[in-house]
């Protein structure tokens, strides 16, 4: 199996403070990150009962297939895409390579300002997951591996789960 | 691959069900849904043609309680079984932390299973995975059926490894939360050992 991804509290709380101020920027409803194999990293914004879990795998699905079909026609990926509905849109880029920025915007923002306020915020994300794989990589050299809760648990624990 | 998330303190796998067409991996999913508590899980999405055959994926986010402090979560996902639908497979495969193979017990189904199998050993290596090392289950479906070949002639075909085997009638539930226990056993015992324990 592969190593786990691993997110830590301090560049959580940077990446929540980015995706609140590119929300506010873009005069976005909501804007959330998800890594590509549909894992929801953080997300803010005012459409409190979305079901994000299911935005963040459809998500993932929707940038794969449309991967696919860039690799198909010889192109290397597709790094924007856009949906227009009715009354909301969604704007989706890839950030640090392996992370997709989702936007949620409706008739107060356009693609335009969108656009613009999701280059700059990008720029900072991608510093900020270097540094968590700058770190991770730290880790790994000391051969001191993350504090992983899972490093002790034991087959009573996971039958516990099912019980 | 599995995201450990120490801010919001959780934990995410991701499981794929695999198999041939018409096999059983949407009823297995939806029989999971279908019993269990409402807190403990998402929306099950499915993505289908009208004809109520997969298209790209059904997914079911899965609450399994707190280990060590951590919320574990599965995320439970189907692929297409039908043959041309290849391309998709190989996305949903992609960052998998285990597989079920649901295999169809019927003797007119055989070669599919095997041919379904033969897929999915390729497509992991795609990925750079080997289904001899990635955690794995085989389980034996449609076990009420006429025609079903024995059991023991079904493992003497698609066994690959030691991978745990479970009949199953994934339509009245049987089988279905034991293939799902072994895989996720295996999930979490493969964390156990990538973190050093």
């Amino acid at each position: 199996m592969t190593t786990p991804v691993v997110m830590y509290e301090a560049e959580y709380e940077q990446l929540k403070s980015a995706i609140t101020r590119l929300c506010a920027d873009a005069n976005a409803k909501f804007v959330f990150l998800v890594d590509k194999n549909g894992q929801q990293i953080a997300a803010h914004g005012e459409m409190l009962n979305l079901d994000t879990t299911s935005l963040a795998s459809l998500t993932a699905g929707n940038v794969a297939a449309t991967d696919g079909l860039a690799h198909l026609i010889g192109e290397r990926g597709f790094p924007v895409l856009s949906h227009e509905g009715e009354r909301d849109n969604i704007h989706i880029s890839i950030v640090a390579s392996r992370v997709i920025l989702v936007v949620i915007f409706d008739e107060r923002s356009s693609l335009g300002l969108v656009r613009l306020r999701v280059k700059r915020a990008t720029g900072e994300m991608n510093s900020i997951f270097e540094l968590i794989d700058d770190k991770i990589s730290r880790e790994r050299e000391l051969g001191v591996s993350v504090d992983s809760p899972f490093a002790e648990i034991t087959e009573e624990d996971i039958d516990a789960l099912f019980s | 691959m599995t995201f450990i998330n120490y801010a919001s303190r959780e934990i995410n796998c991701k499981i794929v069900y695999y198999g041939p067409g018409l096999g059983g991996k949407t009823t297995n999913l939806q029989y999971i849904y279908d019993s269990t508590a409402p807190q403990a899980k998402g929306k099950l999405i499915s993505l289908a043609t009208e004809t109520d055959r997969t298209l790209f994926f059904d997914f079911l986010p899965l609450d399994l309680g707190t280990v060590r402090g951590f919320k574990t979560r599965f995320h439970l996902y189907t692929v297409p079984g039908q043959v041309f639908y290849d391309a998709s497979r190989k996305l949903i495969l992609k960052g998998v932390d285990g597989v079920v193979f649901v295999a169809d017990s019927q003797r007119e189904r055989m070669d599919a299973n095997i041919e379904s199998l033969f897929n999915l050993e390729s497509n992991l290596k795609q990925h750079g995975y080997t289904l001899s090392k990635i955690p794995y289950v085989l389980q034996l479906n449609k076990r009420d059926l006429p025609q079903v070949v024995s059991a023991d002639e079904l493992r003497a075909e698609l066994l690959r490894r030691d991978e745990p085997v479970y009949e199953a009638v994934a339509s009245r539930g049987v089988g279905v939360f034991d293939t799902l226990k072994a895989v996720a056993k295996q999930v979490l015992m493969e964390l156990r050992k990538s973190s050093g324990g």
